[in-house]
């Protein structure tokens, strides 16, 4: 027992030592294009780890994920950038004075992001986490649309349509899978914890949980804050790293990914939700073809955009329909269980070449 | 002082009076049934306890607090704490899990300290795991600890869901229907292992049954209620023979 906590834990940090040697490979080496794409992975990855939190641990179905990351996306964009960049957006009418003249480091001004982030999940939740079933999904859906509309216009904030250019490139691979991992690291942490014990118990019988003691509105609430804030925090990565951004960005259309991801990757396993954001931006990029005219043989397939979305979406259904647990159910990633699949493999791969052949099948074969 | 009173307690459902005009008192440590027909609202009185339901009518007072209207876990903190006529265990979390749900709401750690795994958090959470062994010990369900909690057979499930309340650590136990599903020896064992933590954990306990038969052997005072109304109360011996009982128990047929 003693002996393989121990062998895990520096599997672990070995892991990590060698995650970041390929991530400062990748930085020095690789060109821009894939490197952008190296960080939306991240930026995917937080958004889903936050909504299983939200809803693969604590049943509270909410939707408002795109309206939380335009929050922080929108409070990093305009703290990041310099006053001459600002001077340069705002031609249609003056930003206002307050934020005229700031350019804050990148750090302060994705905690400031979050926090604003977690600050609206709060004014939601005040209301809607008190009342049963799927009232929340209604008011987080409704919130999105509001800030969207309302960033459309505010004109002299966020520069209404026309959105803000120019934001600088401040999103590295180090920033963004420095973000993911430690979302991962507090989700999991949390989950795995007492709180998180109690958490599940809200999201399995609310009825039982609060006759046990378990405050189901702070605990919610806890829960609905905790996820806002890390998705704010990805909003302002996004705005640095696509460094133009306007309110299409965030449309529903955000949400529903992030909502397909996790459920494909598995509600209740971050392992899944890694796996399936990362598998999902990058087979985004992979299929980006399939959008343009080609030719299959003689037949000629004339370009369809949003083809790559449709086929996101039969796939969804399809998980929905014949394997809802998704990749990982409920199961995460254990050195144990690894250890455990690589030895059946070895056991199996072995089998099969013949190179100790157990001697009761040769028996067999010569009866 | 009584440990539980209920005042004229009454509880509407629309146009119907699931509970009429209920007024009763447990004393501190003491094991009293709650026993009527289908239907009569003998549920309906602890979800009245325990805050489920707020009385149209009445008072409930506990340990010296009116806790008339408050929240559910506001009653368990003060030190009630039940279980379910319909099981109600958590899917998600295995049987040691759900005894440790039990525990959460004296958990003295923050959440931040939770996440960081600081020290003291760590002493409550090794205090609770051991505290959550001891009582799977005490019901004979030690061995199913990492067992999935809704995958154990029936009267095991009804046997977590009491070291789950126990968990807690409740004053007052209720028991809604403990023995239900399980056969005659079953609900036998079942009885003599109630009456042993009445004494271990010191407890008072309310306990709701279907037949008197089933109680008569353990509870020394039983309450009978029909239609929402107390039409017997006393000890086993002069209930059996009360005429309104026998009324009651005959007119819906197989209960005797
Ligand atoms: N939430 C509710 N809304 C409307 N009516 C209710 C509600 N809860 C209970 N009732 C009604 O109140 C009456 C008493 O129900 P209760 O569940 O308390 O009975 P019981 O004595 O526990 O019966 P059983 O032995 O079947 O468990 C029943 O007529 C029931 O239909
Ligand atoms: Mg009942």
């Amino acid at each position: 027992m003693r002996t393989s906590i121990t062998r895990n834990r520096i599997l672990t940090v070995l892991a990590l030592a060698g995650f970041v040697v390929f991530l400062v490979y990748a930085q020095t080496n690789w060109d821009a294009y894939r490197l952008r794409i190296l960080n939306l992975c991240a930026v995917y990855t937080i958004f889903a780890v936050t909504f299983n939190l939200i809803y693969g641990y604590t049943g509270q179905f909410s939707l408002g994920h795109a309206g939380f990351a335009a929050i922080g996306a929108y409070a990093a964009a305009l703290l990041t950038m310099s006053p001459e960049q600002k001077a340069a957006n705002f031609f249609l009418a003056p930003i206002i004075p307050l934020l005229r003249d700031v350019e804050w480091p990148f750090l302060p001004a994705l905690l400031v992001g979050g926090t604003l982030a977690a600050l609206a999940s709060l004014l939601i939740g005040w209301p809607a986490l008190r009342l049963r079933g799927d009232y929340l999904a209604i008011a987080t859906l409704g919130f999105s649309e509001i800030i969207r509309v309302l960033f459309v216009n505010w004109q002299r904030i966020t520069n209404g349509s026309l959105g803000l250019k120019g934001i600088p490139d401040h999103t590295n691979v180090y920033w963004s899978w420095g973000a993911a991992l430690v979302t991962i690291f507090v989700v999991k942490r949390l989950v795995d914890s007492s709180y998180g014990r109690a958490l599940r118990a809200v999201r399995d019988d609310e009825v039982a949980a609060q006759a046990l003691g378990v405050r189901l509105f702070t605990h919610k609430m806890m829960a609905f804050m905790l996820s806002s804030f890390f998705v704010g925090v990805a909003g302002g990565l996004m705005a640095n790293l696509i460094s133009t951004i306007d309110p299409k960005v965030f449309m529903f259309f955000l949400t529903y990914q992030i909502v397909g991801i996790t459920v494909m990757g598995g509600m209740s396993s971050l392992t899944g939700s890694l796996v399936a954001a990362v598998l999902y931006t990058v087979f985004l990029e992979v299929l980006r073809p399939i959008e343009s005219p080609f030719d299959l043989g003689p037949l000629h397939i004339p370009g369809i955009p949003g083809m790559r979305m449709v086929l996101f979406s039969t796939l969804l259904l399809l998980v929905i329909l014949f394997y809802r647990q998704g990749l990982f159910g409920q199961r995460e990633f254990s050195w144990d269980g690894l250890l455990n699949t690589l030895a059946r493999l070895h056991r199996r791969v072995t089998g099969l070449w013949g190179r100790t052949p157990p001697p009761s099948t040769v028996e067999k074969g010569e009866q | 002082m009584a440990l539980l009173q209920l005042r004229h307690v009454s509880k509407r459902f629309g146009g119907l009076v699931a509970v009429n005009n209920f007024s009763t008192e447990l004393q501190a440590g003491e094991l009293c049934a709650l026993i009527g027909p289908n239907g009569s609202g003998k549920t309906t009185i602890f979800n009245l306890i325990t805050g489920i339901y707020r009385p149209t009518e009445g008072e409930i007072w506990f340990d010296g607090h009116n806790i008339t209207g408050r929240r559910p876990d506001q009653i368990t903190r003060l030190g009630i704490a039940r279980t379910f006529q319909n099981i109600r265990l958590f899917s998600g979390l295995d049987v040691l899990g759900n005894v440790m749900v039990g525990q959460h709401l004296r958990l003295k750690s923050d959440p931040a300290s939770a996440v960081l795994r600081l020290p003291h958090y760590l002493r409550e959470e090794r205090a609770m795991q051991r505290r959550a062994q001891e009582l799977l010990e005490a019901l004979n369900l030690a061995h199913l600890a990492h067992e999935k909690a809704t995958a154990l057979p029936y009267g095991q499930q009804r046997k977590l869901e009491i070291a789950r309340a126990l968990a807690s650590n409740p004053k007052l136990l209720l028991l809604d229907e403990p023995a239900a599903g399980m056969n005659t020896a079953e609900a036998e064992e079942l009885m003599a292992f109630i009456q042993h933590i009445l004494e271990h954990f010191k407890l008072t306990i309310f306990l709701i049954e279907h037949q008197m038969r089933v109680v008569m052997g353990i509870c020394p005072r039983i309450i009978v209620i029909d239609y929402g109304e107390i039409i017997a109360e006393g000890p086993p011996a002069t209930i059996q023979n009360n005429p309104r009982v026998i009324e009651a128990y005959l007119g819906v047929g197989t209960y005797a």
